[in-house]
């Protein structure tokens, strides 16, 4: 019974921790939540579903055409949106990323449609049992996919010139700029492997969940901005684990507690981290934190 | 000639303009939807002017302000419903609770700032709704509470819009006053010089805490009060009244009029109201609309239509100099 919540919580952790990913990304070099990034998730979801439709597509390849999708319009949204705004309070940002995530998810609903959709399958689904453990083999996929992303993920910020320019950037763009790395590429950059990443995220769980609906990213959205600031924002490992602490958290919350009341054990562990250690468990100490 | 433009620019003289205007409105229309309207247009302005103590004056970001208009609701709602008393007792104890709701909400404001603020009230909204919906028998969950008495004042006739319209108006007129007052007070100063810089409004002696709670709590109070007419007024209230989407309508109010002004919130409040009725005809892109034209205000006016005259940099300087203020402090509104 345990290890089984323990497999369900796997995957939703994953997930999370892909989303979280875009979240810390952003956050670490512009200060500032993107609130639409929830709903980049939701069009990554909706371009599975198109791809799906489509079919005779291959699994991989819906994948990648999803992830390059999701990452342009991220690119489009931090353009669009938020380049102009680098140097104004982060409220106004704030608010335009707000208005932005009203934009995307009433666009899903015009050109997708406001119904719950369910995605064809890709592949056939089996099931395993081994001992009173049952998994499926979607829960593999998520699984293996998550990992391999988020493996590459690290490699490329660690190793890569991109990387290094992207961790500069996020420690000080001005003087980044100075050294003649051009941080709006930088940021585009940053915007499209996160965006990239939470659409992998939304096709994913659209198969997983067979369900596909243009509000299914505020509630995504919100959860994994609380793995992001529980693992400490602005800290990649710090969204992984905190993605994976979280999916843990509600899978058991789920399962004792009360099944309505899972997204609210979020919340609840995403207000009690900001009041007891709000920068998270791997995050730069004192931020943001203030005397009182 | 010159005279007339003068005292046109004379704040009073403004806000005598428009209460005439507000006060004659129901005398010219007729038509009971425009009235009903109106009547949201006056909510909505108690609601940004709660919100802009927190965040136009004090800069506490605050995404839970639909919350707060809940409780206040629910408590009014509940207090009529379960134990029959008249919406004038309930409507000062719905105001308190909310108020006091503010206050719980307001002790995390102590040790997190600007976003991290909005995401924790962003979380206390979501838990609120949580709790109206697994709330069994006492708040009816999802289906709402229905059957809620209308006030009862002198045998005044409240199945009259209009009669509403003028309560409400009274209403709104003192808690404007009161809001655009706070500025010239102490309690004001103080709290716009913790907006300014925390830390010489401490060195200055302000008690940083409290005075924070206290914008907090009072603007939680002033939403309750809108919470409780907006029950009474309508008769049915349901969680579904009181989610983020209508904490973001609030914020941009108040961002898009302009926060730190008091009349750009009212402005805002009347402007973002009214645009989406206007927008009815277009049922499907409505919310697309109104999304574009809060990131493209944001762009083009990030200080809100009446900001820049509180602020210190405007759009266009920052675009002009841009290396000028990196070195300086980040303001938030």
């Amino acid at each position: 019974m345990i290890l089984q919540i323990i497999v369900n919580g796997l995957t939703l952790g994953c997930t999370y921790a892909l989303i979280a990913l875009g979240y810390s990304m952003v956050y670490g070099s512009l200060r500032f939540i993107n609130f639409a990034h929830g709903d980049v998730y939701m069009w990554g979801a909706c371009f599975g579903l198109i791809f799906a439709r489509i079919g005779n597509i291959p699994f991989p390849v819906a994948l990648i055409l999803t992830m390059i999708c999701t990452g342009l319009l991220g690119v489009t949204v931090e353009f669009l949106a938020y380049r102009r705004l680098r140097n104004v309070p982060r409220v106004v940002v704030t608010a335009s990323a707000l208005g932005a995530s009203i934009v995307l998810s009433n666009l899903a609903r015009v050109v997708v449609g406001a119904e719950t959709y369910a995605v064809p399958a890709f592949f056939e689904t089996k099931y395993y049992t081994v001992g009173n453990l049952v998994f499926n083999s979607l829960q593999f996929v998520l699984l293996g996919c998550s990992i391999v992303l988020m493996i590459v993920l690290n490699w490329f910020i660690s190793k890569s010139k991109y990387g290094k320019a992207i961790r500069a950037t996020s420690e000080n763009m001005d003087v980044t700029n100075l050294m003649g790395i051009n941080t709006n590429l930088i940021i585009s950059i940053t915007f499209f492997i996160g965006s990239a990443l939470a659409g992998a995220a939304g096709l994913l769980i659209g198969i997983y969940y067979d369900a596909v609906y243009s509000t299914m990213g505020y509630m995504a959205g919100m959860k994994a901005f609380t793995s992001a600031i529980l693992g400490g924002i602005g800290s990649i490992p710090g969204a992984m684990l905190g993605g994976l602490i979280l999916g843990q958290i509600e899978s058991f919350g789920t399962t004792y507690i009360s099944s309505s009341m899972g997204p609210a054990i979020a919340f609840a562990v995403l207000i009690v981290v900001l009041l007891v250690k709000p920068t998270g468990l791997f995050g730069a100490e004192d931020v943001h934190s203030n005397r009182v | 000639m010159m005279d007339i433009k003068k005292l046109l620019k004379n704040n009073r003289v403004q806000f005598g303009i428009v209460l005439v205007a507000a006060f004659f409105l129901p005398i010219f229309v007729k038509d009971a939807s425009v009235m009903h309207v109106a009547i949201l247009v006056l909510l909505y302005i108690i609601l940004s002017l709660g919100l802009e103590i927190a965040l136009g004056i004090t800069d506490l970001f605050s995404l839970c302000h639909a919350a707060f208009y809940g409780m206040g609701a629910y408590v009014s709602a509940l207090l009529s419903i379960h134990l029959g008393w008249s919406f004038w007792v309930t409507l000062p104890i719905a105001a308190l609770s909310a108020g006091l709701f503010g206050l719980l909400i307001g002790l995390p404001a102590l040790r997190t700032k600007g976003d991290y603020l909005a995401i924790a009230t962003l979380g206390f909204g979501e838990i609120f709704r949580l709790i109206l919906v697994n709330g069994g028998e006492f708040t009816r969950g999802p289906r709402g509470l229905t059957g809620i008495a209308r006030p009862v004042l002198f045998g005044l006739d409240f199945t009259n819009k209009n009669v509403y319209y003028y309560i409400i108006l009274f209403v709104t007129v003192i808690i404007f006053l009161v809001v655009y007052n706070i500025p010239r007070t102490f309690f004001g100063r103080a709290l716009m010089a913790i907006r300014d810089d925390e830390d010489a409004a401490a060195f200055m002696g302000i008690r940083i805490s409290r005075y924070k709670v206290a914008a907090f709590a009072i603007s939680g109070l002033i939403a309750g009060i809108a919470g409780a007419f907006y029950a009474h007024y309508i008769c049915y209230i349901s969680p579904d009244t009181f989610v983020y989407n209508d904490s973001i309508t609030i914020l941009t109010m108040v961002l898009i009029g302009g926060g730190g002004t008091v009349i750009g919130p009212v402005l805002g409040a009347v402007l973002l109201t009214i645009l989406p009725e206007l927008l009815r005809s277009f049922v499907e892109y409505r919310m697309l609309i109104y999304g574009l034209i809060v990131v493209i205000m944001m762009q083009i006016r990030p200080h809100g239509i009446l900001g820049g005259m509180n602020t210190r940099i405007s759009y266009l300087e920052s675009l002009m100099k841009p290396g000028e203020q990196k070195g300086k402090k980040e303001k938030e509104v």
